[in-house]
Order: structure tokens, then C-alpha cells, then sequence
């Protein structure tokens, strides 16, 4: 009897071929006809172009762009992977500076029930605002569509830091802080040696929900800004009605977007205790 | 008069009740202790033992009274008062050695890394552990935890050790065991320590003196009773001596029936009492306390 991971590995293939199967012969060219309507001479076998393309030509064009990834040559046309650095550059910024701002904060509140009290209705308004809804008011303020777009990912990803790490540090166990206060430690040396470590867990986990939110925002966010991204990549090849690249780059924004929360799932595995 | 090690004066707390008024859990706690005691606490559940202890280590305040330590007020929790959680408080992202190298840079900021490492694992190796030193609290049982917890307690050596119910959530065995290295850790070092246990056994074989709290609400601290067995001593042997059955009846009747009535002096310090006054020793005029059974106990446990 083959391990479990083995015989999943087998399903999880079967199920592949079989999408890809279906989906090609959904997508196949009707049979070759003896002649074109009279529509369909007037839209030039247009019609033919504008099908979703089968399996096999997304594949086709998945090699041939992830051959070679960086090329550039011009605005409209930049190869896949920098199109996805862009995008990955936009989110690590934005995401960066929510952290720094949001770990110091959430610290503060978790610290200070005063903090907390006084703070927390801002939080409340604010947190469920979509964060496109900023977007003009950032354009207008920053005057700078890159920019913008950053910001957009900023303010995304700074709730469920701020919001985890305000949790996390607040509930760390009341005996550990007391083993830190027995032995004199600083407030700093309290912060970093006991709190910190005891509420990592809660505050990777709210970390690796922004990474999500803000790798979900950016596409939103380069399809309104344009210029560069895979956002607007997406869009623009929507504009070419080059469905193949659409599909491909679908693809790449879920193989991106699971390899940044494989990263910090692997992040959390290490700041992991067991009680 | 002489000041003693430790002074605790007319300690008191006191705690809204819920309905307006106010509860007052005990009051007017006096007493004192030596440098080098062992001092077991003992009273019924809810009397305010804990709170006592948590005033002591400054991590509670009281409501009113004041507790003295080397002629100094103690005002929040310090270095000098090492204190033992019921429910051992190991940082469990630390291994049991770092856990008490946390202590131990603590105490000693200056020492070498080298340094701190070897006192460390001298005391982890005290409790019996040196075979688990890099193993985290949760792959540790119960009561390798709490030794873990003890041995970084003495590695500080604070001038007051805190223990509340250290062997509380132990099997019966578990417990006899480390309380016969609590023992021998204690001859080694002689520090001053105040422990509550619910446990009358566990408080004749530890302490020199034993505290009587009588039930709260309004709980005090009614007798303080003298334990005339000479160190050191040692569980397996120790109800062999006429001294021990004594002292044990005199606790056991306190608890049963005279704690929810009985008073301290009028002056308000715990009646002294020595239910094993003038009880034959084994030997009591031998320049050596020990009994050929004790020695030979003691070479069982070494
Ligand atoms: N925050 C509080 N508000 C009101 N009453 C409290 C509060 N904290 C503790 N008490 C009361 O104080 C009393 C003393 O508690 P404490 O934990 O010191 O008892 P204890 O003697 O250690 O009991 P045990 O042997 O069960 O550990 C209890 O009766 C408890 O109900
Ligand atoms: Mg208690």
C-alpha cells in the first residue's frame, strides 16, 4: 500500500490531466468547415482569435516567456519576471513599512490598556475601509502613482499586524512577565527577551494574513495605477484580448503569491513554542 | 530589640466585595525571619498564603503594613527574593539550561559567557538534570520542570527563597523525590526560605518553623510552631523519631479543629509553640544528630 503522500501525489496528477483535458477540448477550434458564414466573413474569422485559448498554447507561451523572464523591450513590453518584481518591490515596501509602524504600535496598545481604549475606535473605523478606496485620495496627497500604489499595500497590510501583535502582546502569560520582573529586567529587555518571543507566534500569524491581503490588493491596485506591475500586466494583455498571457499570468500570481506565504509559514515555524 | 533578617509588619489586604463593601481576606500579619531559616505556611485554602508570598516578592501590594529586608522597605519585586511559581513559569521557547542562564545573566551581568554557562549547569546538575539540559520545558514531565524551576531559583542564591506550593501539581512520588533534593539542596546552600505547602509532611521535613494561618476571611497568622528535629534530615527516616509524630498531631488538630477560631498574641506576632518540647531525641546529647538509619538513608539517596 503506497504512503498517503504518494497516493495523493497520483490524485492530485490524474486531477491535473484531467482539467487540462477537458479544458482542451472545450477550447478546440470548431471542426474545419467547408466555409464561413456570411458573419463570419464580415468579422474576419475574428471570432476564431477570441476564444479562450486551449492548455496547450498557454503552455506554449509559459515556455517561451519563462525562458526568458527579464527581457525588455519597451513600456508595453517587459518579460514576466519583471513585470512580477515590480509587483514583488511594490508589496515588500508597502509591507515593510506597515511593520514598522504597526509592531511598535501594537506593542504600545498591547501594553497599555489606556492605549488600547484610546486608540482601538480609530482602529475600528479605519480597518474596514477596502484599501483601493484610498487610492484617489493617495494619488491626489502623494501626487505619485508608484507611490500610491505602496501606500495602497501600506495601509492593507497594517491591520492584522497591528491588530495580532496588540493581541499577542497582551496576552502573554502573566507568570513570564513576572519572571522578567523578579529578575530586574529593563522594560527593553522585558520587550525583547520575554514579550517578544512569547507573542512571535500571534504576531507572525498576523503578518503572514497581511503578506495575503496585500499580494490580493497589488493586482487591484497596478490595474488602476498602470505603468508596470502584473496588475497591470494582466490588464494590458486584456486590452491585447492576448487571452493566453492572461492565463498565464494568472497563474504566476498564484505561484507568487503562495511562495511569499510559503515564506512565512516557514517564518512562524521557527518562532514556534510549544507550552 | 535585634532586627531580624526579614520583618513583616501589620500586613494586610483587603478587596472590594462586589456589592459595595469590602472584604478583608487577612490582616495584621506580623512576623519575622532569621537568615538561614526554612519557614513553611500552611492554612486552609483561600486564607491568603499566596498573596502573603506575592507582597514578599513585590509582585502584589498589600493594603496596608510594610515588610522590611535588611532594614530596607520592600518595594517591588528584586534579585534578592528568588521566587518558585506553582506552575513552574519556565519561558518554554528556552531550553532548560537557557532558561536558567536567563537567570543567571540577570543576576550577574558582568560574568563571562563561559561563566555563566558552568554555574548553570552545576545547579541544573543539583536537581539531577544534566542529562536534559537542552531540552525545551515541553519535552520535560512535570516534575523535571519544576526542578528546572528550582535549580534557577538557587543559582541566583537570592537572600530569600519565595516558594509557593513548588510540589503542588506532583504525583506523590515525583514529590517525595525532589523534596529529598529540595533537602539536600538546602544543607548545601542554608539559604532563607519561605515556602507554603499544603502539605503537613512535606512541612515537617523542610522547615524549622511552621506558620498557622487560621481561615479567613480576617485570616492571621495564629502560631508559629517550632519543629524540634535536627537537620538534616531525611523523608525515609524521619517518622522514626518521637519528635516527628508530636509535631505532626499538634498540625493536624490545628488544621482540623482550631483553625477557623484560633488568635495570635495579643500583640498581634504568632503564639510560639513547641509541641516537641523536651521529647527524647535519638541522641540528644551526641555531638553528631545523625542516626546510623539517617546515614545509611542518606547514602541510599547520594
Ligand atoms: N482580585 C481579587 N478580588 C477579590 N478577591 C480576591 C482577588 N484575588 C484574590 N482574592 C481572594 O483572596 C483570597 C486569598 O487568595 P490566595 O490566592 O492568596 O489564597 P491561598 O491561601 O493562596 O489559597 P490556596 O491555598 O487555594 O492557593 C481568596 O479568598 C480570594 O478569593
Ligand atoms: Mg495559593
Amino acid at each position: 500500500m503506497a504512503s498517503l503522500n504518494v497516493r495523493a501525489a497520483l490524485l492530485s496528477v490524474s486531477f491535473l490531466i484531467l482539467a487540462l483535458g477537458l479544458w482542451e477540448m472545450a477550447t478546440q477550434p470548431p471542426e474545419a468547415q467547408t466555409g464561413m458564414t456570411e458573419y463570419e466573413m464580415l468579422m474576419g474569422g475574428a471570432d476564431q482569435e477570441s476564444r479562450v485559448p486551449p492548455p496547450s498554447a498557454v503552455i506554449k507561451l509559459a515556455w517561451t516567456e519563462l525562458s526568458n523572464p527579464f527581457y525588455d523591450a519597451g513600456a508595453n513590453d517587459k518579460g514576466i519576471g519583471i513585470q512580477l518584481a515590480y509587483s514583488v518591490y511594490r508589496v515588500l515596501t508597502g509591507y515593510l513599512a506597515a511593520m514598522a509602524i504597526a509592531l511598535p504600535i501594537g506593542f504600545l496598545i498591547g501594553m497599555s490598556p489606556l492605549m488600547y481604549k484610546a486608540l482601538n475606535p480609530y482602529i475600528q473605523v479605519l480597518r474596514p475601509i477596502s484599501p483601493l478606496a484610498w487610492m484617489p485620495l493617495a494619488l491626489f496627497i502623494i501626487q505619485d502613482s508608484d507611490a500610491s500604489a505602496i501606500f495602497v499595500i501600506f495601509i492593507c497590510s497594517i491591520w492584522p499586524m497591528l491588530l495580532n501583535t496588540a493581541f499577542g502582546v497582551a496576552n502573554v502569560r502573566e507568570d513570564w512577565v513576572n519572571v522578567a520582573r523578579t529578575h530586574e529586567l529593563s522594560p527593553i529587555k522585558t520587550a525583547l527577551t520575554v514579550i517578544l518571543p512569547a507573542a512571535a507566534p500571534t504576531i507572525l500569524t498576523g503578518m503572514r494574513i497581511s503578506i495575503g491581503i496585500a499580494w490580493l490588493v497589488i493586482v487591484a491596485a497596478e490595474m488602476l495605477v498602470g505603468g508596470t506591475g502584473i496588475g497591470y500586466y494582466v490588464w494590458n494583455e486584456w486590452n491585447n484580448l492576448d487571452l493566453a498571457s492572461v492565463i498565464f499570468s494568472i497563474l504566476m500570481i498564484g505561484v507568487v503569491g503562495m511562495l511569499l506565504d510559503l515564506a512565512l509559514g516557514k517564518a512562524q515555524k521557527l518562532v514556534e513554542y510549544k507550552e | 530589640m535585634s532586627k531580624s533578617f526579614l520583618e513583616v509588619d501589620g500586613l494586610s489586604k483587603v478587596y472590594p466585595d462586589g456589592q459595595g463593601g469590602e472584604l478583608t481576606v487577612f490582616e495584621d500579619i506580623r512576623f519575622a525571619l532569621e537568615k538561614g531559616e526554612f519557614v513553611c505556611i500552611i492554612g486552609h485554602s483561600g486564607c491568603g498564603k499566596s498573596t502573603i508570598l506575592n507582597v514578599l516578592a513585590g509582585l502584589d501590594e498589600a493594603s496596608a503594613g510594610n515588610v522590611v529586608m535588611n532594614g530596607k522597605e520592600v518595594k517591588g519585586p528584586g534579585l534578592e527574593r528568588g521566587v518558585v511559581f506553582q506552575n513552574y513559569s519556565l519561558l518554554p521557547w528556552k531550553t532548560a539550561l537557557n532558561n536558567i542562564v536567563f537567570a543567571v545573566q540577570a543576576r550577574w551581568p558582568k560574568w563571562s559567557k563561559e561563566k555563566v554557562k558552568e554555574h548553570s549547569e552545576r545547579y541544573l546538575k543539583m536537581v539531577g538534570l544534566d542529562h536534559a539540559l537542552n531540552r525545551k520545558p515541553s519535552q520535560l514531565s512535570g516534575g523535571m520542570r519544576q526542578r528546572v524551576s528550582i535549580a534557577r531559583a538557587f543559582a541566583t542564591q537570592p537572600e530569600l527563597l519565595l516558594l509557593d506550593e513548588p510540589f503542588g501539581a506532583l504525583d506523590a512520588l515525583t514529590r517525595g523525590v525532589i523534596q529529598d533534593e529540595l533537602v539536600k539542596i538546602w544543607e548545601e546552600t542554608r539559604q532563607t526560605v519561605f515556602m507554603i505547602t499544603h502539605d503537613v509532611d512535606e512541612a515537617i521535613l523542610l522547615s524549622d518553623r511552621i506558620f498557622l494561618m487560621s481561615n479567613g476571611t480576617n485570616a492571621r497568622i495564629a502560631e508559629s510552631v517550632k519543629v524540634d528535629i535536627p537537620h538534616p534530615r531525611a523523608r525515609a527516616t524521619i517518622f522514626q523519631n518521637p519528635a516527628y509524630h508530636k509535631t505532626r498531631d499538634y498540625l493536624v488538630d490545628f488544621l482540623v479543629n482550631r483553625s477557623g477560631s484560633a488568635l495570635p498574641e495579643k500583640d498581634g506576632s504568632p503564639k510560639v509553640v513547641e509541641p516537641a518540647k523536651g521529647v527524647a531525641q535519638p541522641e540528644p546529647a551526641a555531638a553528631e544528630p545523625e542516626t546510623e538509619s539517617e546515614t545509611a538513608a542518606r547514602a541510599v539517596n547520594a
